[in-house]
């Protein structure tokens, strides 16, 4: 060694910079916008993945939700009957009613669930390369998102079945994705985050999912089932104003307008702008404050 | 060793003083029935099931442009973990790591997935390496033709779980030795494939030393560290024994393990 430069102003001196430390947010979101590329590979390549081992293949991306639609219709429509207070009450008005509920809750559903592993499991990807680390949960975001794609060809297909003509209103279709999509990708990340720290809340995710989804009105028209609960007016807010409900209820009105005994929430497009933005932007700030410490022990 | 003593040689890695702690899940020594878990939550017993290790104790050391340094010793040496605190991957406990860009781990084989192609992995791990489509697609024949994956039919199209343990190493070390890395780091990868494909990596690392950077290695193959590394740092239990010429260091660890 020529003097005894103190390693800190020999690092000064030539420029370098610590390694590993979190950059500031802007350089942040610039940083993951020059990852999109990965970012949209790396969902295809999960979401081709995920059927690649199955006989039938791509089959299965249509398959699967036809068949949860066809679950929940043999429960809810044929057993317990929930299809007199839609509607007319016949299976013609139920069936698009429920499998758009079914559609639109299992988007937010299957991206909360790939969200909180998206770090936790994916921590050799993590441990291995340099990339920002919000990379992982908006790229399962985006997989969920071209699931659903799949999904909303099957559910046009029954929404002609059972008799809704193609209209203008589907165009609407549109703007309800762009929100719940950015709703989505922020609770991925707000559970990524948390995902990573305690492991144990990818066991408990599923019963809270499932205690949202019967909250949301996915088998049954939401605000008046409480009204016929007696349940007071702002309970009936509060409950319909949660975001599964709000996207849900905005998706039915898009595609089949407004429905006998299924009333649309209060201000029901601000609350879904408003949750998009809340989650979107504060699940990516929350996500970032911890950039550095992913992937650690 | 003289050639520190020149002042024009430029730093890109320094090591001050880094310690390492890994907190480990799961790892306690009490019996790992779901009674015996929640026997210890209730007991509030210091650190229920998590078990610290300290894997890197106060290393320091500065690398130079073009140097290629070999990282040796025993299993659990530390040596890996070095490296990916040197990458960033690893926050340290005490210390800091200083570094000229960004230092790349060479480990695409994390972004590869098993169920696609070869054509796709080789596109998804070099965007997860940092790489612009467009220079994944001019690079595509290159690497290809580097992995020597087709020399025996049209294998890059197939999916990667029909590889051989030793095709999908080359396949992985040919996409990473795709980009241009200011600091490459290696872990153990030199030791796969046949011997034409470690004469071709071994020329490769060359090249990229020339190319102004730095290399890592960590490896226990001593022939392949004296053949493609000018300096070796001696890492045993977390401590730096020995940091100098490759000759020097390698025989003193080679006199050492041979008690």
């Amino acid at each position: 060694m020529t003097v005894e430069t103190p390693a800190a102003e020999l690092a000064a001196e030539y420029g370098l910079s610590v390694s590993g430390a979190r950059p500031s947010l802007p350089d942040y979101a610039r940083q993951l916008w020059a990852r999109r590329h990965f970012i949209l590979a790396f969902s295809r390549a999960k979401l081709t993945a995920q059927y690649s081992q199955a006989k039938l293949g791509q089959v299965w991306q249509v398959a699967t939700p036809l068949l949860n639609a066809a679950v929940y219709y043999l429960i809810f429509g044929l057993l317990l009957d929930s299809k007199r207070h839609v509607g007319d009450g016949t299976p013609k008005a139920f069936i698009p009613f429920l499998v758009t509920g079914v559609f639109v809750f299992t988007f937010t559903q299957s991206s909360a669930m790939a969200g909180v592993r998206a770090i936790s499991g994916n921590l050799g990807l993590v441990r291995a390369l340099h990339f920002p680390r919000a990379a992982l949960p908006v790229s399962f975001a985006l997989q969920q998102l071209q699931q659903l794609l799949y999904s909303m060809v099957v559910l046009l297909a029954i929404m002609v079945g059972c008799g809704h003509i193609p209209r203008l209103s589907w165009l609407l279709v549109i703007p309800v994705l762009v929100c719940q999509f950015l709703f989505n990708t922020g609770l991925a990340m707000v559970l990524a985050r948390l995902g990573s720290k305690t492991p144990d809340l990818a066991q408990l995710l599923p019963f809270i999912l499932r205690t949202w989804m019967y909250l949301s009105g996915v088998m049954y028209p939401l605000i008046n089932n409480l009204k016929r609960m007696h349940a007071s007016p702002m309970v009936v807010d509060l409950v319909s104003a949660n975001p599964a409900a709000v996207y849900i209820d905005l998706m039915r009105f898009s595609l089949m307008g407004h429905v006998k005994g299924a009333p649309l929430p209060h201000h029901v497009w601000l609350l879904a702008i408003g949750w998009a933005v809340v989650l979107g932007i504060g699940g990516f700030i929350y996500f970032w404050k911890a950039e550095e410490q992913y992937g650690r022990g | 060793m003289a050639e520190q003593k020149q002042n024009e040689r430029i730093p890109t890695v320094i090591a001050d003083d880094v310690h390492i702690v890994y907190r480990v899940h799961g790892g306690s020594t009490g019996r790992g029935s779901a009674t015996a878990a929640l026997n210890r939550i209730i007991r509030r017993k210091p650190g229920a099931g998590v078990r610290e290790v300290h894997a890197v104790k106060g290393v320091s050391f500065t690398a130079y442009r073009g140097e290629a340094i070999g990282l040796i010793g025993s299993n659990g040496s530390g040596k890996s973990t070095l490296l990916k605190a040197i990458a960033g991957l690893l926050p340290t406990e005490r210390g800091k790591v200083y570094t000229d860009g960004q230092p790349s781990l060479l480990g695409v084989n994390a972004a590869m997935m098993n169920d696609l192609t070869g054509e796709k992995n080789v596109l998804l791990g070099g965007l997860a390496m940092g790489m612009s489509r467009e220079q994944v697609r001019a690079r595509y024949q290159e690497i290809v033709d580097f992995s020597g994956i087709n020399e025996k039919g049209d294998f890059i199209t197939l999916p990667m779980r029909t590889y051989s343990s030793g095709m999908a190493a080359r396949l992985r070390f040919s996409i990473a030795a795709a980009k241009d890395h200011d600091v490459l780091m290696i872990d153990e990868a030199l030791a796969t494939g046949d011997r034409a494909f470690q004469k071709r990596s071994e020329e490769r690392v060359r090249q990229l030393r020339e190319q102004a950077g730095t290399v890592f290695l960590v490896s226990h193959n001593n022939r392949s560290i004296r053949d493609t590394c000018n300096r070796v740092l001696w890492l045993e239990r977390g401590e730096l024994m020995m940091d100098g010429p490759t000759e020097e260091v390698v025989s003193a660890y080679e006199k050492e393990t041979a008690r």
